[in-house]
This record gives C-alpha cells, sequence and structure tokens, in this order.
C-alpha cells in the first residue's frame, strides 16, 4: 500500500495494465511527449514508446472511431478525452457505432473513455461540464465514476479488462485534492458495485464522484448518523445496494455536481420510490446543480455547483423530516 | 475528365495485368454480380408484397464496385460494407438467403432482427457493419487497419462510402489520420452520382481525387461499371497496403440506377442521364467481353444466370421459411460477455476456402492472398 493522489492513481492504474497486456494502449491529443494536459501520462511516452501513447489529431470522432476498430481486432485502447466536454465532437462514434455493436452483430468493443470531468476551477462552459447522464441514454455503454484513488485505479484496470465500452469520468477537483491508500501493482474495483464510504442509520446520501467528499464531510461536521453510499458505477447501477440503504435508513438524498433534470439523481429516486416504497419516512430529495451552464465567474460558478453547506442543509432537512 | 470521358476511356484500357484473373476467377466475377442483381431483385419483390418492414435499398448499377473490389482481399482482410455493396457480403461468404431473411427481419438474418435492411456484417467472416451516419465507419477501419499495423500483420482493411460521405467531417478525420500513419486501409468512394437526391456539384467544389492527394496518399479513378478494372485497382491498393506503403483512395464512377430507397422516384435525375448510364450497365457489358475476350461461350454465360437464378429462388425460399424472432430476445445482447475475434471470410481469389483452408494461405497467420494463391493455382505469376 501506498498512498497517492486520485491524480497518480489514474497514472498508476494505467501503467499497470500497460504493463500487464501489451494490447493496451493510450490514444488522445497531447498525451505522449507532453504527457497530457493533466500529466495523466506524464513518462508513459518513455516507458511504452510513442506507438503505444499515441498522439493523435485535434479530431475527437477519430479518436473513438479508430479506438473502436481497434478493439474490435483485439487491442484494448483507452482514448483521453481531454477534457470530459469534448466528448460531443466524438458521440457520434461513441453512441452509433460503439455503443450498439454488440446488440446490433454480436461484436464486443473492449474500450475506455477517460473523461476528465467537474467543475470549481472557472474553467466555464466547455471545460466543467459532467455529462455522465448523457452516455446512460445510449444502452450499450458502461459509466463509472470514481471518488477515491483506491476506486481510481481498481475501476480503471476493470474498466479496460471490460469487454464493452466504459465511459469512465474522473473528477478534475478530485485530481491532486484527494489522496488516499492505492494498493500497489494489480488492483482491480469489480463494475456495478457501489461502495459504503461512510455507515449510518438515520438517513443515506447517495452521490458519487466529488459528492461522495461532500457527503462525507458534512456526515462528519453534522455529527449525526449519516450514512454515504458511493455508486462508483453509474451504469449498471448496483440497485441491491441502493435499495438496502434506502431500506436500512428510510431516507434518502441523491446527490450529484451534475445537472438535475433526468440525471443519474432522477434515475435513482425513481429506483427507490417504486422499490422501496414501504420503507420511506420522507419524500426522496436531490442535491444537483441547477439546469443551467456551468458558469465562469467564480460566485456565479459556486452559485450552480453544490456546496457543503448545501449538502448539509439538505441533509438537515431530510433528517427533521 | 468527364464522366463519360472516363467511361470510354476505362472501357479502351484494359487490365494492366491481365495474369491476375484466370478464367474460373472471371466467372466468379460474373456470377458474383449477377447473384447481387438477382437477390436485390428477389427482395425488392418480398417488399412489394409488404414482406419488408421499412424500406428497401439496393445496389442496382454499381455491382461492379462490391465484388471487385472485396475479390481482391485475403481471408484474414477486414471489411466495412455499405449499403450499395451486398456483392462484397456474398465474396465473403454470407449467403443470399441471410441477406434476404435479414431484409424481412427473420430469425435467421444476419442480424437476427436486431438490425434492418444493409446494416448488417457477418463478424465470423471478417465483416462489421455499417450503421446509418456516414462514414462512421471509415473511421471504424482506419482503427482495425491501425491494430494491424501496430501488430506487424500483413492485413488490410477496407471500407466503401458514397461521394456524398466526402462532405461530411469524419470523412476529412479518417483520411488525414490514415494518412499520418500510412495505414494499410483501402477506401472504396463509390461516385454514384446522387447523395440521396443531391448531386456532386452541391457536395463538393473540387475533384474528390484531390483530396487523397492532400492527405498524403494517392487516389485513383476507375469506372465503376467495370468490375475487372475495380478489381485491379483493389488488388494493387492491397499489395501496396500489404507492403506497408499506406492507404489509398479509389474512386469509382458509376450511377446509382434506383433510387436512394424503393420509395425514391428519382424525379431529380436529369433528362437522359438514366439511359445513358444502362447502356454500361456492369452485368451486360462484363457478358460481352467474357464472350468477345475472353473465350466464354454465350451458352456458358446463360447457364450460370440460369443457376444463379435458380439459387436466389431457393434461398428466397429459405428466408421465407425462417420464422420472426422471439419477442424476448429483444432486450439481450447489449453488452457482451467476452471479446471474441472476427472469424476470416471467404477469398476466393486467394483461393482460400473456410471449407478447406490451404495450409500456405492461412495457417500460418499471414492471411496474404498472394501467398496463398500461388500453389493453389499452380501458376507463376
Amino acid at each position: 500500500m501506498g498512498e497517492l493522489t486520485y491524480l497518480e492513481a489514474i497514472s498508476d492504474g494505467l501503467r499497470a495494465e500497460m504493463r500487464r497486456d501489451e494490447s493496451v494502449f493510450c490514444l488522445g491529443e497531447d498525451i505522449g511527449a507532453f504527457g497530457g494536459a493533466f500529466k495523466v501520462t506524464d513518462g508513459f511516452a518513455e516507458e511504452f514508446g510513442a506507438d503505444r501513447v499515441l498522439d493523435t489529431p485535434l479530431a475527437e470522432n477519430m479518436i473513438i472511431g479508430a479506438a473502436t476498430g481497434a478493439a474490435i481486432e483485439g487491442m484494448r485502447p483507452v482514448c483521453e478525452m481531454q477534457f470530459a466536454d469534448f466528448i460531443s465532437c466524438g458521440f457520434d462514434q461513441l453512441v452509433n457505432v460503439a455503443a450498439k455493436l454488440h446488440y446490433r452483430q454480436g461484436v464486443a468493443v473492449p474500450m475506455v473513455v477517460r473523461l476528465p470531468s467537474g467543475g470549481g476551477f472557472s474553467g466555464g462552459p466547455f471545460h466543467s461540464q459532467n455529462p455522465e447522464a448523457w452516455f446512460i441514454q445510449a444502452p450499450g455503454l458502461k459509466v463509472v465514476a470514481p471518488a477515491t484513488a483506491a476506486d481510481a485505479k481498481g475501476l480503471l484496470a476493470s474498466a479496460i479488462r471490460d469487454p464493452n465500452p466504459v465511459c469512465y469520468l474522473e473528477h478534475k477537483g478530485l485530481y491532486r485534492h484527494i489522496r488516499g491508500e492505492v494498493p500497489e501493482g494489480e488492483h482491480t474495483v469489480p463494475l456495478g458495485e457501489a461502495r459504503i464510504a461512510r455507515e449510518g442509520s438515520e438517513m443515506t446520501v447517495i452521490a458519487y464522484g466529488s459528492a461522495v467528499h461532500l457527503a462525507v464531510q458534512a456526515a462528519a461536521e453534522l455529527d449525526e448518523d449519516i450514512e454515504v453510499l458511493d455508486l462508483r458505477t453509474l451504469c449498471p447501477l448496483d440497485r441491491d445496494a441502493i435499495l438496502a440503504s434506502a431500506r436500512k435508513t428510510g431516507k434518502v438524498l441523491v446527490a450529484h455536481e451534475a445537472t438535475q433534470s433526468c440525471g443519474v439523481g432522477a434515475e435513482v429516486a425513481a429506483l427507490v420510490a417504486a422499490e422501496a416504497f414501504e420503507h420511506l419516512d420522507a419524500p426522496v430529495r436531490r442535491l444537483t446543480a441547477p439546469d443551467v451552464p456551468i458558469p465562469f465567474s467564480p460566485p456565479l460558478e459556486q452559485a450552480v455547483l453544490p456546496q457543503p453547506g448545501d449538502m448539509k442543509e439538505a441533509c438537515r432537512e431530510l433528517l427533521a423530516y | 475528365m468527364t464522366l463519360s470521358e472516363a467511361s470510354a476511356a476505362s472501357d479502351a484500357a484494359l487490365p494492366a495485368e491481365p495474369g491476375l484473373l484466370t478464367r474460373e476467377d472471371r466467372a466468379r466475377l460474373f456470377r458474383f454480380m449477377v447473384m447481387m442483381r438477382a437477390a436485390e431483385e428477389r427482395g425488392l419483390g418480398l417488399y412489394k408484397q409488404g414482406k419488408v418492414p421499412g424500406s428497401f435499398y439496393d445496389g442496382c448499377g454499381q455491382e461492379a464496385i462490391s465484388v471487385g473490389a472485396a475479390y481482391a482481399l485475403a481471408p484474414r482482410d477486414r471489411l466495412c460494407i455499405l449499403h450499395r455493396d451486398l456483392g462484397a457480403h456474398f465474396v465473403r461468404g454470407v449467403t443470399p438467403d441471410r441477406y434476404l431473411a435479414n431484409y424481412m427481419g427473420r430469425a435467421a438474418g444476419v442480424t437476427g432482427g436486431k438490425d434492418g435492411n444493409m446494416h448488417f456484417g457477418d463478424r465470423r467472416l471478417g465483416c462489421v457493419g455499417m450503421v446509418s451516419m456516414l462514414p462512421d465507419m471509415a473511421l471504424v477501419t482506419t482503427g482495425m487497419a491501425l491494430a494491424f499495423k501496430m501488430r506487424r500483420e500483413p492485413r488490410i482493411a477496407m471500407t466503401f462510402f458514397g461521394e456524398g460521405s466526402t462532405a461530411n467531417g469524419q470523412w476529412h478525420e479518417a483520411m488525414n489520420f490514415a494518412g499520418i500513419h500510412r495505414l494499410p486501409a483501402i477506401f472504396i468512394l463509390e461516385n454514384n452520382q446522387f447523395a440521396y437526391s443531391t448531386p456532386n456539384r452541391l457536395e463538393f467544389a473540387n475533384d474528390p481525387l484531390e483530396h487523397a492527394r492532400v492527405y498524403g496518399f494517392p487516389g485513383i479513378r476507375v469506372d465503376g461499371n467495370s468490375v475487372e478494372e475495380v478489381f485491379e485497382a483493389a488488388h494493387a491498393a492491397a499489395e501496396r497496403a500489404r507492403a506497408g506503403e499506406g492507404p489509398m483512395l479509389i474512386e469509382a464512377v458509376t450511377m446509382r440506377m434506383h433510387g436512394h430507397g424503393a420509395h425514391d422516384d428519382m424525379s431529380y435525375v436529369p433528362a437522359g442521364m438514366h439511359e445513358e448510364w444502362a447502356g454500361r450497365d456492369p452485368i451486360g457489358r462484363y457478358a460481352r467481353r467474357l464472350t468477345g475476350e475472353h473465350g466464354f461461350e454465350t451458352g456458358e454465360i446463360d447457364s450460370i444466370r440460369e443457376a444463379v437464378h435458380a439459387y436466389v429462388a431457393e434461398c428466397a425460399q429459405k428466408a421465407l421459411a425462417s420464422p420472426m424472432p422471439d419477442p424476448e430476445e429483444a432486450t439481450g445482447g447489449v453488452f457482451a460477455d467476452s471479446w471474441e475475434p472476427l472469424g476470416d471470410g471467404e477469398a476466393p481469389w486467394s483461393r482460400w476456402s473456410r471449407d478447406a483452408p490451404s495450409p500456405n494461405g492461412h495457417a500460418n497467420g499471414n492471411g496474404n492472398g498472394s501467398a496463398a494463391r500461388l500453389p493453389a493455382t499452380g501458376r507463376a505469376a
């Protein structure tokens, strides 16, 4: 075990998979000689060569489309979108080709799309988005969003080994602010399994990514018996873990940084309402960004992204219900 | 060069390497083109009888392109075949019953009813089926070619698209990437004069072949209604790509003789254009050439036609006898449990066949068409 930042854990996981399996290769913009916009692949070109750390032209459909073809032919490509926002430029290849090939033709597409997502640093409307719900509406894609350093490594390894296209959302705000123990060498975390980040019995906050840390922090500061369930995988959802925690506490707050309408929170709320209705002591609530683009200026951005105070208030309201 | 001039020039220009095709090859090329025409005619008939859900799309008039191009490939080469290219599926080993069943949404169709019309590719035959968005498969093709190049395998990825696709940004992304890395990819541009109803002059202001040169690799224009000319070009591109010299763009000039789909009355086609191209029908022309230049008897040509039509009729009965898929299957198969390699396709020119793989051609894993062919034919090239 060693302590790594979330960013270092992503690098560590990727490096371990590339050492383990020579069919794993990376492709993206500025990932080779430059080491990536966030330095996730820093030093990779020296270790693995330019072929396996492929600097691509500025062409996101090309990145996703070429990865799809290479994956069909037995490679395990890991695409880097420089920012998650730019997946819109590669969306066609992702949702129409990669996502549907197995359903339509029985052709497996084992590839990963790394998506540096999230706001909080004045990235503005095109460098701050949380696009996870887009992918869930395209059946055939798996979606993961680690919150901890250990999960960042373990979920990446599992995503690479999975025979399907996996969207891997790595929150930029966690890159250097979150640090934790990470197993050395091979480490996998199964897709589709949530994690109890904090045990409690009075209410549950169901979250993923950056919102997990808001919830854990709020629970500690409020000193209340709050359970925090970290979804880790958004598609497929760990329905059993969601329902078990909802039935146990009877009060559910779903929290994420992404916008509200038709988001992951809506899906979780609908699931809890449909399957755990008799166990509920309060309405299912959501804490999310409102349905607006992410603004640039700090006071505007802070007004949009869920803040620690918002989390505490939402928990207090539900506990008092 | 105008289209008419291109056609006239190609009529005069015989293959540069006449030794590439044997008499047997020529009979097969003819047979595959007739099979495509016959199967699509039968499919259109089933559509008119209400047995085909949705619409119906064919490649009438374009048979020489998919047949000639696919015929040049080796078993381990890979294809993304488009919707005017049924002949390429037949060359690789798909049978007409599975094609017709796919159109009718039957369980025995190539996709088992999951997708319709020409949106299929038999993974067991080395093919990845198209999507409706064009030219998405050009990028998938570059990805397959990238894998071959990374692993230093002498294999090729081939795809087809229409001239309308050259207007889309993804076409640029594919050509550019293929050029940068000199990928072993062959791009067959079928210029059939109309993207649905839109003519060439509203798709591009320049010559599409100029694009290839801009991207750093050769482009050649061939008569898309001459199966041997298409074959020769594809063969040259394949040899080049296999030698590590990079991609090639082949513009095959032709005309789509039916509407975009069966619902399209082609009212946008200028007067006389259809008649002009009807005189260049690739099947009729090839029949005349086989008898006039290659020693085929008229009776031999007739018997190939008769045998193919009887076979397609038999295949149609088989397709009609196939059940509809079980509704329970609608929700299955969204995710894969494992990755499996694509299978290898029939490669008649290499003389390799799935039924009787040649030890020289396939077992060594090279999938090199020429290597397989020479011992099989016993003829020095």
